[in-house]
């Protein structure tokens, strides 16, 4: 067994036992942070792919940044143990049908790609220069719309983050007046 | 698989490599403490600490001693193991930051080519970027298994902070990338030393990643998180002992990497000015000189670091929001689009 | 009501001018201030290798003088203690037998004599107070100490040395009492 195959093992069980991990957690800030080691499992199986650039990207943006605005809102919550609701029986049981059925939609989609995976193994189709120019030559129509769709995204977070418009200051002298001659009366 | 193939020889010298730079970082950090105080004291018509040797040059080993020597207090209602993995957090991303930065020039032993870079990967700066955000967690985990609501605030203070300014980071170096056409640092300092220092081009860029840096670094004018204040303590409140002194080691060392990042991007590396070291050949203590020359560089940036941190006042935290978000970040747009232009203009 | 300086300053609050919006220029002068403190002259003293004189009408600890032959002066008459604002001061007296004339100067001396120097504020009442000049303030204080028992003087720890046998020790406790004044 080579160094490569080792590591692959070593990262997939890691990746396994944290990814239930994540589920098992009672702790919602213990689930975040087995789901960061997952990351970090994935972006090792990246790295065995030879892979940089994706690995390091799914470093920074889930890892660094997504998963830290998710910590933000469960600590700021002060969600724990002892604020979980407890779910119904019959919700694990669909739950856990649920989850099976996505595992074997997984499984049936990843049995034939064999092909691809040793092409993975040799290529270098995960640098940073061959991901550019195939992003930029091949795909660039598809890769202009998603920056269009996320640029979207942002405008409407930054719309629904606003504060509300002020009430303009007669409503509001007249919402007083209104209570005053309530309490007069 | 290029990256796993095991060579004994490649291996060793990494080793060493790793232990020396890891081992200049600490003490780089150490004496930054004692740089710290001292510089602090002059700038304010002191003297500083000068009674644990000459000069007050053991003063580190006695500020070390001392914190090993404390109670270790682990607060009851704290969850212990992220308690305890907080500050090792901090510390393993302060010092995994060096593994790609090109510390000198190749040098040649006995027909081994060997270069003062732990690992040259093809996205150099990006793993900086990656390891940096990471940074957050160990302020994070800390500030939150504290179970201490200031604790806590000065987390999320921290670790907002910490992702505002990465963005404005980001781009002020895309127009530093564009420049130089690759990731991995070996190759920046090489253009610069071919074609003069980042900065001649980039000084509006550079500007903007010195202020992040500082806000990444949590250093005054941006240091919120500690805050004594309005949060007590800071993040670290609930810690003692050495596990309080590895937050404060870890930033010392954040501080340090940070200086050489900059020295790096920006201020052509190991690059010796009005000197063509190329025509000396391929000795070992060329080398050397460009280690020598990029710690003056560094030492030169904590300097700077350490004078603004005596010297400005620490901002509110709707300004520094504000100079991240409305001021620093569009201007680095900017910068990034004029550099654009230009080189699509220039390579016309 | 008139200022009695001119040092007076109206303070503006016009809007910033975009020039000073910027903030870099201030910055860049305050850092040429602080850069220029590095250069200063430190006014620290290295106190323990170091020490600022004393004035020479500094009040310090107190000292129990001798005359020139090394007989204690002080007859505990207690108008020290009487004087002390702060209560400070207790004493006993005892009657000279006759052989301790060589100890002694007069009939009366004081047997025990006690300052608490967490009490006593220095005022230098005491050694206004003496008719015979046997109570000085020196110009040394008290050191620290680890209880407050360490800082009820007796008179062992009080007493100058003899000036015949220890006249370094003596010249060093006087210090410059009786010299400066005229």
């Amino acid at each position: 067994m080579g160094i490569t195959q080792i590591l692959f093992w070593i990262l997939a069980i890691t990746a396994i036992f944290s990814a239930l991990m994540v589920v098992i957690s009672k702790n919602p800030v213990y689930s975040v942070l087995w789901l960061i080691v997952t990351f970090f499992t994935i972006s090792g199986h990246y790295i065995l792919l030879n892979a940089q650039f994706l690995a390091v990207v799914n470093i920074i943006v889930y890892a660094g940044a997504i998963m830290v605005l998710f910590l933000f809102v469960i600590m700021l919550m002060n969600l724990n143990k002892e604020t979980e609701p407890q779910k119904s029986k019959w919700l694990k049981l669909a739950g856990a049908v649920a989850g099976g059925c996505l595992l074997l939609v997984l499984v049936a989609g990843l049995r034939h790609t064999e092909k691809q995976m040793t092409e993975m193994v040799t290529g270098d189709i995960g640098l940073i220069q061959n991901l550019g120019k195939v992003l930029f030559k091949d795909y660039v129509v598809p890769f202009e719309i998603s920056s269009i769709l996320f640029l979207s995204a942002m405008v409407g977070a930054v719309v629904l983050g606003k504060k509300e418009p002020r009430i303009p200051v007669e409503t509001e002298m007249r919402k007083v007046e209104e209570t005053q001659q309530a309490i007069n009366i | 698989m290029y990256l796993l193939q095991i060579d004994w020889w490649i291996f060793f010298e990494k080793l060493i490599l790793v232990a020396v730079i890891v081992t200049t970082a600490l003490v780089v950090a150490m004496y930054s403490t004692y740089a710290e105080r001292k510089i602090a004291a002059f700038l304010q018509d002191r003297r500083g600490p000068n009674r644990a040797g000459p000069f007050g040059l053991l003063q580190p080993m006695a500020d070390g001693l001392k914190l090993f020597m404390k109670e270790e207090i682990i607060p009851m209602t704290s969850s212990k193991f992220l308690f305890v993995l907080g500050p090792m957090l901090a510390m393993i991303t302060a010092c995994m930051t060096s593994a790609v930065i090109p510390w000198g020039s190749t040098i040649d032993i006995k027909g081994h080519q060997v270069p003062l870079q732990i690992s040259d990967i093809n996205i150099g700066i990006l793993y900086i970027f990656g390891v940096v955000s990471l940074g957050v967690y160990g302020i994070m985990i800390g500030g939150w298994a504290s179970n201490n609501k200031f604790s806590l605030l000065a987390a999320v203070r921290g670790a907002s902070q910490m992702i505002s300014y990465e963005l404005a980071m980001g781009l002020s170096l895309l127009a530093v990338l564009m420049l130089v056409g690759d990731l991995r640092m070996s190759s920046i300092v090489n253009h610069q030393i071919a074609n003069g220092w980042n900065v001649l081009y980039q000084p509006l860029g550079f500007l903007i990643f010195f202020i992040c840096a500082l806000a990444e670094c949590n250093r005054t004018p941006f240091d919120l998180p500690e805050a004594e204040n309005e949060l007590n303590f800071g993040y670290h409140q609930e810690y003692s002992s050495m596990k309080l002194g590895f937050y404060l080691f870890a930033e010392y060392i954040n501080m340090f990497i940070s200086a050489v990042v900059m020295s790096t991007l920006f201020f052509g590396g190991y690059d010796i000015p009005f000197v063509n070291e190329a025509a000396w050949g391929n000795h070992w203590w060329v080398g050397l000189i460009g280690f020598v020359v990029l710690m003056t560089k560094a030492a030169l940036f904590i300097f700077l670091f350490m004078w603004i941190r005596w010297t400005i006042p620490r901002f509110r935290y709707d300004q520094l929001m504000n100079l991240g978000w409305k001021k620093l970040l569009p201007l680095a747009l900017v910068n990034m689009l004029i550099t654009a232009v230009v080189i699509l203009l220039l390579h016309k | 009501m008139q200022a009695l300086t001119n040092r007076k300053q109206q303070v503006e609050r016009k809007p910033m001018t975009v020039w000073e919006k910027l903030y870099l220029p201030s910055i860049f002068k305050g850092m040429g201030i602080t850069f220029s403190h590095l250069f200063k002259k430190k006014p620290t003293i290295n106190y323990p290798e170091e020490q600022r004189p004393f004035s020479s009408v500094f009040r310090g600890l107190h000292i129990l003088n001798r005359d020139e032959e090394g007989r204690e002066k002080c007859t505990a008459c207690g108008l020290c203690a009487l004087s002390c604002p702060a209560e400070a001061i207790t004493m006993e007296a005892a009657e000279r037998q006759p052989g301790e004339e060589h100890l002694y100067k007069e009939e009366k001396y004081a047997a025990k004599y006690e300052i608490n120097m967490l009490r006593c504020i220095f005022c230098g009442l005491c050694e206004e107070a003496c008719p015979k000049d046997a109570i000085y303030l020196s110009q040394t204080f008290a050191p620290a100490n680890y209880g407050r028992k360490g800082f009820i003087y007796n008179k062992e720890d009080l007493l100058i040395p003899d000036p015949n046998t220890d006249p370094e020790g003596y010249e060093k406790a006087k210090g410059d009492i009786g010299k400066n004044i005229k």
